[in-house]
C-alpha cells in the first residue's frame, strides 16, 4: 500500500533573529501513524513541533525558511490563516491546561468559536469518549475542570482538542507531569487516536517513543548549536539498530 | 563514563557466560575422555556437574532479565542482552550433549566399545576448541572471527560422516555389533550438534556487533 504523508518538510529551518535554532529539515510524516520526535534537551524537537501548527509565529523574531507542506500546501502560504492551521493541527501541552470552566464547556467553547452549529451535546460525549473519558466523568460534566485528577485533565484537553476535529495532533510531552498509570492511558489512548489522526510527539521518555510510535526522528544539535534531525526511520529500527552512532549512543544512555 | 554501573552489570555477565561456557567445554572433552577410558566414575561426576550447569544458565538468565528490566536496553545493549539469553541457552543444551555422553558410558555396562576411540575424540577437541574461541569472540564482539568459526563445521561434519560409514561397515560386516555400533553413532551424533550450536552463538555475535541477523552456512562457505 502506498504512503500517505500528511505532512512534508523540505529544508526547513527555524530562527530565532539571527540565531538557527533547527535546520533544514527534510522529513515526512505518514497519515495516521504516530511519529516521535525524539534527542536531547535544547536540540529543538519542541521549537521543530510548535513549527508544524505555527505556534512559534507567538514568538518575536522568530521565522522559518524552507517548505512546511500539509497535504502539499505550505502552511506559511501568504493566504494562510494561521487560525485556521491550528484547527486542522492541534496541540496537547506537557501540563494540562483546561479552561477554568465546567468539564463541558472546556469541550464546548472551542467547538462554538470555531462555529460548530450541530448538536452540542452529542459533541461533548464523542470527543469525550474519543479521549477515554466519558465513563469518569459522564455524571459530573457540569463541575469544574480542576476537579480532576491531573490524567484526566490531561484527557479533556485531548477531548477538547479532538472536539474540534483536526487532522494532525502535537503532543509536546504529553505525560511527563503524570504518573506511570495515567501515562500508559494515554499511551492506550494514542494507539486509538491515530486511526482517525495523525500524531506526532515530543517525548524524553525513549521506552514511550519506543513503545507507541511507528517512526522516530532523532534531532542533535550541530557545532553551530543549531538543531537538525540525524536519522528518521522505523522506530523499530531506531530502538533495536541505529543507522547513526550519535543515535545509539542516545538511546542505549550513552551521550554526552 | 555514563552509565558506569550498567557497563560494569554487562562485564559481569559476560564473565558469567565465559565460566558456563569453559564448565561446557570441560564436560565435552571430559565425557569423551571417560568413555574412552570406560570410567564410570568419572562419568557419573559429569552428570552431576551438568546440574551445575543447569543452575548457572539460570543464574546467568535471571541476572539478564534484571538488567532488561531495571536498565531497560536499547539498541546495542538490547541486542546483547538478549542474544546473551540465546547463548546460555545453546551452552545448556551442549552441556545435555555431553551429559547424554557421559550416560552412553554407564549404560554401555561392562559391553567393550567396538572400536577405538580416534575421531570421536577428535570431534569431541575440535567442537570444545570452535566453542572456546566462538565464546572469545562473543565476548569481544569479534566479527571476523564469529564469522570464520563456522566454516570449521565441515570438518567435524567430516569427521562424523567418516565415523558413520565405518560403524556401518563393522554393522555389515556383524549384525551382532549393531548395538555397540549405535552406542558410539550417538555420540558422534552429539558432538556433531555441538558444532552446530557453536555455529549458532556465532550468528548471535555477528548480531551482537552488527544488528544484522544472517545464517552462516558452512558448506556455502
Amino acid at each position: 500500500m502506498e504512503k500517505i504523508y500528511a505532512i512534508e518538510t523540505s529544508n526547513l529551518s527555524i530562527h530565532y533573529g539571527n540565531f538557527t535554532a533547527v535546520k533544514e529539515v527534510a522529513m515526512k510524516v505518514e497519515k495516521q501513524k504516530i511519529t516521535a520526535i525524539i534527542g536531547p534537551s535544547g536540540c529543538g524537537k519542541s521549537t521543530l513541533l510548535r513549527a508544524f501548527n505555527r505556534m512559534n509565529d507567538f514568538v518575536p523574531g522568530c521565522h522559518i525558511t524552507g517548505e512546511l507542506l500539509l497535504h502539499g500546501q505550505n502552511l506559511y502560504g501568504k493566504d494562510i490563516d494561521p487560525v485556521e492551521v491550528r484547527r486542522k493541527i492541534g496541540m496537547v501541552f506537557q501540563k494540562p491546561n483546561p479552561f477554568p470552566k465546567s468539564i463541558y464547556d472546556n469541550i464546548s467553547w472551542g467547538a462554538k468559536i470555531n462555529g460548530f452549529k450541530g448538536n452540542m451535546n452529542e459533541l461533548v460525549e464523542q470527543s469525550l469518549r474519543g479521549a477515554a473519558l466519558w465513563d469518569e466523568v459522564k455524571d459530573k460534566l457540569q463541575q469544574s475542570a480542576y476537579a480532576l485528577s491531573g490524567g484526566q485533565q490531561q484527557r479533556l484537553c485531548i477531548a477538547r482538542t479532538i472536539a474540534i476535529q483536526p487532522e494532525i495532533i502535537l503532543m509536546d510531552e504529553p505525560a511527563s507531569a503524570l504518573d506511570p498509570i495515567s501515562t500508559l492511558r494515554i499511551e492506550e489512548l494514542m494507539q486509538e487516536l491515530k486511526k482517525n489522526y495523525t500524531i506526532l510527539i515530543v517525548t524524553h521518555n525513549m521506552q514511550q517513543a519506543a513503545r507507541v510510535s511507528d517512526y522516530t526522528a532523532m534531532m542533535m544539535i550541530d557545532d553551530q548549536r543549531s538543531g537538525g534531525v540525524i536519522e528518521f526511520d522505523d522506530t523499530k529500527k531506531i530502538f533495536t539498530r541505529p543507522g547513526d552512532k550519535r543515535t545509539e549512543d542516545y538511546v542505549t544512555g550513552r551521550f554526552g | 563514563m555514563i552509565r558506569k554501573t550498567f557497563e560494569h552489570e554487562i562485564q559481569q555477565v559476560k564473565d558469567e557466560v565465559l565460566a558456563l561456557g569453559s564448565m561446557v567445554e570441560h564436560a565435552i572433552i571430559g565425557s569423551v575422555e571417560a568413555l574412552k577410558k570406560r570410567d564410570f566414575k568419572a562419568s557419573e561426576k559429569l552428570i552431576a556437574e551438568d546440574k551445575e550447569i543447569n543452575r548457572k544458565r539460570f543464574d546467568i538468565e535471571n541476572q539478564l532479565m534484571i538488567l532488561i528490566a531495571t536498565q531497560q536496553p536499547m539498541a546495542h545493549d538490547l541486542r546483547l542482552l538478549a542474544s546473551t539469553m540465546e547463548i546460555i541457552s545453546e551452552l545448556e543444551r551442549m552441556g545435555d550433549y555431553a551429559k547424554g555422553i557421559a550416560n552412553i558410558n554407564i549404560r554401555m555396562g561392562e559391553e567393550k566399545l567396538l572400536k577405538p576411540l580416534i575421531d570421536i575424540p577428535r570431534m569431541a577437541e575440535r567442537g570444545a576448541s570452535m566453542l572456546h574461541r566462538a565464546l572469545t569472540a562473543f565476548v569481544n564482539e569479534d566479527v571476523d572471527t564469529a564469522k570464520k568459526i563456522p566454516l570449521e563445521d565441515d570438518e567435524v561434519d567430516e569427521l562424523y560422516t567418516q565415523i558413520y560409514h565405518e560403524l556401518m561397515m563393522f554393522i555389515i560386516q556383524d549384525p551382532k555389533s549393531i548395538e555397540r555400533a549405535n552406542w558410539l553413532l550417538w555420540v558422534a551424533h552429539n558432538l556433531e550438534r555441538v558444532a552446530d550450536r557453536v555455529t549458532n552463538i556465532c550468528e548471535r555475535t555477528v548480531f551482537i556487533a552488527t544488528g544484522e541477523f544472517s545464517e552462516i552456512n558452512s558448506s556455502d562457505g
